[in-house]
């Protein structure tokens, strides 16, 4: 099965579980007053579920398209040619974005995007450590100066032990 | 009018007030290019220097700069890294970006600087003569109005359904809509969805959710395939200048899209993001079969239509808050504001009490549109040299930005793992080669299509409304056309291209 129908069927799955929180979960939490409202907060997840399922079914079932030669060119992305590219490389900026994530309030603002577009950089090939470090020092702190200082929306700069 | 004008004239066209002009152009432009830093909250940002300044027409003439200027710098993200940081630039990424792809970032970019003042000072002008009658046709759209007018904002991903997409475009519409029922119900501020999660109480952001569909996996994709990024990285940035030939396609459309733009603009809560979605769906449906196929892969006319159409939006939303006093966008709300706090008070009186104030803002709206095309257009080339930055540091700084433009409407490290996630999951779809753009209109648009819908049937105990209330079932109707059209036209071409071949066979 191509990816699209498995992404289908994942979605039609969504739907089946979103209806079930539509249908039966919702409506008795409502205040008595709500439900003399023509529209209740669940009415429109109905209507999304059930048209969401037919839609759902209609993309698993129909035959896909078949693709024109000549139509593949060298920048499109195709799931069959995966093994082509780099993929460790995404994957580990991946997880450089989740660790920035979770680190961005602990380590600070400043700290931790330094990090960031340092290891970033590195992760892509970059080894001109001597360039990389100060031009990932003087973005962040300009991103950090215009925005805390000028725009005056706080960053935590510092760790937040300090 | 004339009188109008030469008052207008005399207050705006002072060393003081054209110096405010221009530093609004250039704080809002620059402010703007951050994704995550929309319009809104720059004029925010700048209402206590507004109001420092003292002068009500000073104020208003810095902050309308602002405003153009953060509408045009957003539109750049759009265009140079997919990564639209304002609802009304994500129709200007649909073919702004595969511009840039092509090596035609400059162009691009130029289109824009003109189609965003074409659309401002055409607007302006209706503006200046529509202003006092418009107002009253604007109360005349009620929430029913509105549901069906989101329904044929909602048409708009007829455009992103092509051959054998249909369903992959419905079911991201679908999604979309899906994903913008998480948070506060419709008329009861009932949390659902949420999984007892008190982040997603107020539902997801739209900037996260922007950035997580078009910038984040457009940049995974540069990573893992540096052949794509090869072609713009080699490539010079060429061709500035647009041709006479390409001044002669996208005049029209400017043309349409700033009326239809502005009319939309003057509807108080529909605003840029529907103005822009809009035309571009309807010039799609206007442009010829060749045309319609360059849709989505760098038409000069999918760019014009929505850089056009939000900016003359903008400038029709002006229309209800200087003549009724009622703010249609958040923006325009956040001006209110400071224009109570100068002590003007916008409304019905405002032209005949105040008409310097009024004059003059009308006349700074078309210098800044000239500032800004002024400066810009000499600015587009080192714009554009962003792209030509080496890959291994444009990337972690793309990355970088789409996370701070989350980051900062929320100050809410959830919203950057739930960025993550999506983008994630955006990128699995788009191996899969379902268009992500629904998603997002769906997502804009559900919410208060679902708002309306419900306020609509609760005024009319039911379904009577569109059958009481001939706009709704007209505009229903144009939806129903917008989307059937396309797909009828299709249908027809594929006949036609059938009996020839039959007859090619018979011979």
């Amino acid at each position: 099965m191509a990816l699209d129908r498995w992404i289908a069927l994942v979605f039609v799955a969504l739907c089946c579980v979103y209806g079930y929180a539509a249908f039966f979960t919702m409506d008795h939490l409502l205040p008595p007053i709500l439900q003399r409202n023509p529209v209740w907060p669940s009415t429109f997840p109905k209507i999304l579920a059930i048209f969401g399922i037919g839609v759902g079914l209609m993309v698993l079932f129909t035959k896909a398209p078949e693709q024109k030669d000549g139509e593949a060119d060298e920048s499109a992305m195709t799931i069959a040619r995966l093994g082509e590219y780099h993929i460790g490389q995404a994957l580990a900026l991946i997880g450089l974005m989740i660790a920035y994530a979770l680190l961005l309030r602990p380590l600070g603002f400043l700290a931790s995007t330094i990090l960031f577009l340092t290891i970033g950089a590195a992760l892509l090939g970059e080894r001109k450590f001597y360039i990389l470090v100060p031009v990932a020092a003087i973005g962040t702190f300009g991103i950090w100066y215009l925005v805390q200082e000028v725009l005056g929306i706080f960053l935590r700069p510092l760790p937040s032990f300090f | 009018m004339l009188e109008g004008i030469l008052i207008g004239l005399s207050t705006a066209v002072t060393p003081f007030n054209l110096m405010m002009v221009v530093a609004g152009c250039v704080i809002g432009t620059l402010i703007g290019m951050l994704p995550g830093l929309g319009p809104m909250s720059i004029i925010a940002i700048m209402i206590p220097v507004a109001i420092g300044i003292g002068d009500p027409t000073s104020a208003l003439i810095l902050l309308s700069g602002v405003y153009y200027g953060a509408i045009f710098g957003g539109s750049t993200s759009s265009i140079l890294l997919n990564a639209p940081g304002v609802a009304g630039t994500v129709a200007t990424a649909f073919d702004g970006y595969p511009m840039a792809q092509k090596g035609m970032a400059g162009k691009a970019l130029t289109i824009a600087a003109i189609s965003s003042f074409a659309g401002g000072s055409l607007a302006t002008v209706l503006l200046m003569i529509f202003a006092p009658a418009l107002s009253s046709v604007a109360l005349l759209f009620h929430s029913a109005e509105y549901f069906a007018l989101m329904v044929v904002g909602l048409s708009a991903i007829a455009a992103f359904a092509g051959s054998g997409q249909v369903g992959k475009a419905l079911m991201m519409t679908i999604l979309g809509l899906i994903l913008g029922t998480v948070g506060e119900g419709a008329l009861s501020s009932t949390p659902r969805f949420t999984f007892g999660i008190l982040d997603l109480q107020s539902g997801f952001s739209f900037i996260t959710l922007a950035m997580a569909m078009f910038a984040l996996p457009e940049a995974l994709f540069l990573v893992m395939n540096p052949a794509r990024s090869a072609e713009q990285g080699s490539g010079k940035i060429t061709g500035l200048r647009i041709s006479r030939q390409e001044a002669r396609t996208i005049a029209p459309v400017i043309g349409r899209q700033s009326v239809q733009g502005f009319f939309i603009g003057v509807l108080p809560g529909a605003g840029a993001t529907i103005a822009s979605f809009l035309g571009y769906a309807v010039e799609r449906n206007l442009a010829t079969k060749e045309e319609q196929a360059e849709f989505g892969k760098g038409s000069i006319k999918g760019l014009a239509a929505p850089e056009t159409a939000n900016n003359a939006a903008c400038t029709g939303s002006f229309v209800p808050l200087l003549t009724l006093g009622i703010p249609g966008s958040g923006t325009t709300a956040i001006l209110l504001g400071a224009l109570i706090a100068l002590n003007v008070t916008p409304g019905p009186r405002l032209m005949t009490d105040e008409p310097d104030v009024f004059w003059a803002v009308i006349i700074a709206m078309y210098i800044g549109n000239l500032v800004l095309l002024i400066l810009n257009l000499p600015l587009i080339p080192y714009i554009a040299k962003i792209l030509a930055v080496p890959r291994n540091y444009l990337i972690p700084f793309i990355l970088f930005f789409t996370l701070m433009g989350s980051y900062i409407g929320q100050n809410n490290s959830t919203e950057l793992l739930i960025l993550v996630g999506f983008g994630v999951c955006a990128t699995i779809l788009r191996f899969a080669n379902y268009p992500l753009a629904p998603l997002l209109i769906g997502f804009i648009l559900g919410t208060m299509l679902e708002d309306n819908f419900a306020r609509a049937m609760q005024l009319y105990r039911g379904f009577g409304f569109l059958l009481e209330r001939p706009m709704t079932l007209a505009l229903l109707a144009l939806a129903a056309i917008l989307v059937v059209l396309p797909s009828y036209r299709a249908m027809r071409a594929r006949r036609r291209a059938m009996r020839e071949q039959g007859v090619a066979e018979g011979d």
